[in-house]
């Protein structure tokens, strides 16, 4: 009954706000004519910014402006630190400046005395690495936090959690018994703190990425080269701890000899294989992160896309958009809980893969 | 397109804070809580064994008890048995005391009565013989003093019948 009123309540609302602003509009707005570039708005979103946008006050834009540091690659070399205040609004400082078109668009880039620009050594903190900090400290937060509880109570068998602690530990150890036990087999406890690591680190970066406000809201997981290095240190866990056995299959496998003498195609094939396969954790994490965020901010523009089409049309696509972006943050949730949870999953199949050949051994030598 | 190329401050800033995120947490986070949680584990499979081995030791003590119990309704049904028996046997044996005695007593009552009985006929039958003896004198003295033929005769007669040894022909002579 409740659920019932504050659906039709709320519909109610949605269908009256576009009228209100459509009257508003045909006072004679500035606005009016304007058309919406929702690809603009997607793209701005998806990628990193020097400054981290809050939101627009009463007409002034509020952000949070981060520190840039770059090296010049200019002759005058040396590091060059200062706040990104210096160069909104497309200003100049110290020779850097923000390009607002080109190879660079979006970047700093330094200006050269004969007026060519180059690109400088970038190590700004930007919109996402703030975040990536950020999220990186809650991830400590939510572990270490636990953690200290069963420091305090280690001589303490009887002690058990309670709240948060018990939440994360039945977390943690679900996820070692049903997920990194099966997966990587024999030697999972020598890897389960890496890939504890990495389901935490995407998951936070995913749910903090799906909260429209301030901390949040930053699309983490959906940078290409967050998903590089977590790929790469799979990858690298992988290779680094791989047995004999997962050598050899790789330069000599159980194949007919006639696949892997004269050309070598099966061994080429498995070495690009080593490669593949982090490399499919990085663009499915990524795309799925994108997708999903392209997806919602469409649905959310297609009320400011409507507006110019008349009250009504307007009012019962804004009843749609806010539907869809509900039940598509809905999907967001389970998405950003189903990646963290992928990741995890193929980076320990991978790595008990990689691992088999030793637990082979092993049992051979128990054998003899 | 942009979006595809990572940017190498980003990869630097990425690694280095992955890289201190994995440290800390694979040295201060999931082990501790991991050996926490082993140890609890640990804690509570021992005291389950330990429920265990007392539940069997209570059971092993139930089985003793019972055992006891039974062998003590044993030795107790048995005592009861042998009582029931040694009665049995002492009233048996007071029976045939107390039938002994009497038979003896009834015995010597028996011979004492006997005596008696012999003693008190023999005594009548002296007393018998004295008074026939004194009657039969009387008899013999009247009917001797009126006749002394017939008195030769009566007591030739009676001498006969008195004596059935037929003496009397010898002893008349005797008496006479």
């Amino acid at each position: 009954m409740t659920y019932r009123t504050a659906m039709a309540l709320l519909t109610a609302v949605l269908l009256a706000l576009p009228l209100r602003a459509a009257a508003a509009d045909t006072a004679g707005s500035a606005a009016a004519g304007e058309e919406v570039d929702v690809k603009a708005i997607v793209l701005e979103h998806l990628s990193d910014s020097y400054w981290w946008h809050i939101g627009t006050f009463g007409g002034r834009d509020v952000s949070l402006y981060l520190p840039v540091i770059v090296r010049s690659s200019a002759e005058r070399g040396g590091w060059y630190c200062f706040s990104s205040r210096h160069l909104a609004d497309g200003a100049s400082w110290e020779g850097f400046s923000i390009a607002a078109e080109g190879k660079y668009e979006g970047k700093i880039v330094e200006t050269l005395p004969d007026g060519s620009t180059v690109r400088p050594f970038d190590l700004s903190v930007t919109k996402t690495v703030a975040a990536l900090l950020l999220n990186s400290v809650i991830v400590l937060l939510v572990i270490l936090v636990p953690a200290g509880w069963y420091r305090r109570h280690r001589y303490d068998v009887k002690a058990h959690p309670k709240g948060f602690t018990a939440f994360m530990e039945m977390a943690i150890e679900g996820l070692q018994d049903d997920l990194i036990k099966p997966c990587v087999g024999e030697n999972w406890k020598r890897f389960s703190p890496y890939l504890l690591t990495v389901f935490f680190f995407i998951l936070v970066c995913n749910l903090m990425s799906l909260i429209p406000f301030f901390p949040g809201g930053v699309n983490v997981t959906g940078n290409i080269a967050v998903t590089f290095v977590l790929a790469l240190a799979s990858f690298l866990v992988i290779n680094i701890f791989g047995g004999r056995a997962y050598w050899k299959d790789i330069f000599w496998p159980d194949v007919p000899a006639w696949l892997k003498v004269p050309v070598p195609f099966m061994p080429v094939i498995e070495f690009i294989g080593i490669f593949t396969k982090p490399f499919a954790l990085m663009i499915r994490l990524f795309a799925n992160m994108v997708g999903g965020h392209a997806a919602i901010l469409c649905l959310v523009c297609v009320v400011f896309v409507t507006a110019g089409m008349g009250a009504v049309m307007n009012a019962s696509m804004t009843v749609v958009s806010v539907l869809f972006t509900i039940f598509m943050n809905c999907v967001e949730v389970l998405v950003a809980f189903l990646q963290a949870y992928v990741f995890t999953m193929l980076s320990g199949v991978f790595i008990g893969l990689a691992q088999e050949g030793k637990t082979e051994k092993k049992v051979e030598k128990l054998k003899k | 397109m942009g979006l595809l190329q990572p940017e190498p401050g980003l990869l630097i800033w990425m690694t280095l804070a992955f890289a201190v995120v994995f440290i800390l947490l694979a040295k201060f986070g999931f082990p501790v809580i991991q050996k926490s949680v082993d140890r609890r584990r640990e804690y509570i499979d021992s005291s389950l064994a330990a429920a265990g081995e007392a539940q069997k030791k209570l059971d092993d003590l139930q089985v003793q008890m019972d055992e006891v119990r039974r062998d003590a309704e044993k030795q107790k049904t048995e005592i009861l048995r042998s009582a029931v028996q040694t009665r049995e046997q002492l009233i048996a044996e007071a029976r045939r005391k107390a039938g002994e005695e009497g038979e003896k007593i009834i015995a010597a009552a028996k011979a004492s009565a006997q005596l008696e009985s012999d003693a008190i006929i023999r005594d009548a039958r002296h007393q018998v013989a004295l008074l026939s003896i004194a009657i039969s004198e009387r008899l013999l003295r009247e009917r001797l003093s009126s006749d002394p033929q017939s008195q030769t005769a009566l007591a030739e007669r009676l001498l006969a019948e008195m004596d059935p040894e037929k003496k009397a022909p010898e002893d008349k002579p005797e008496k006479e």
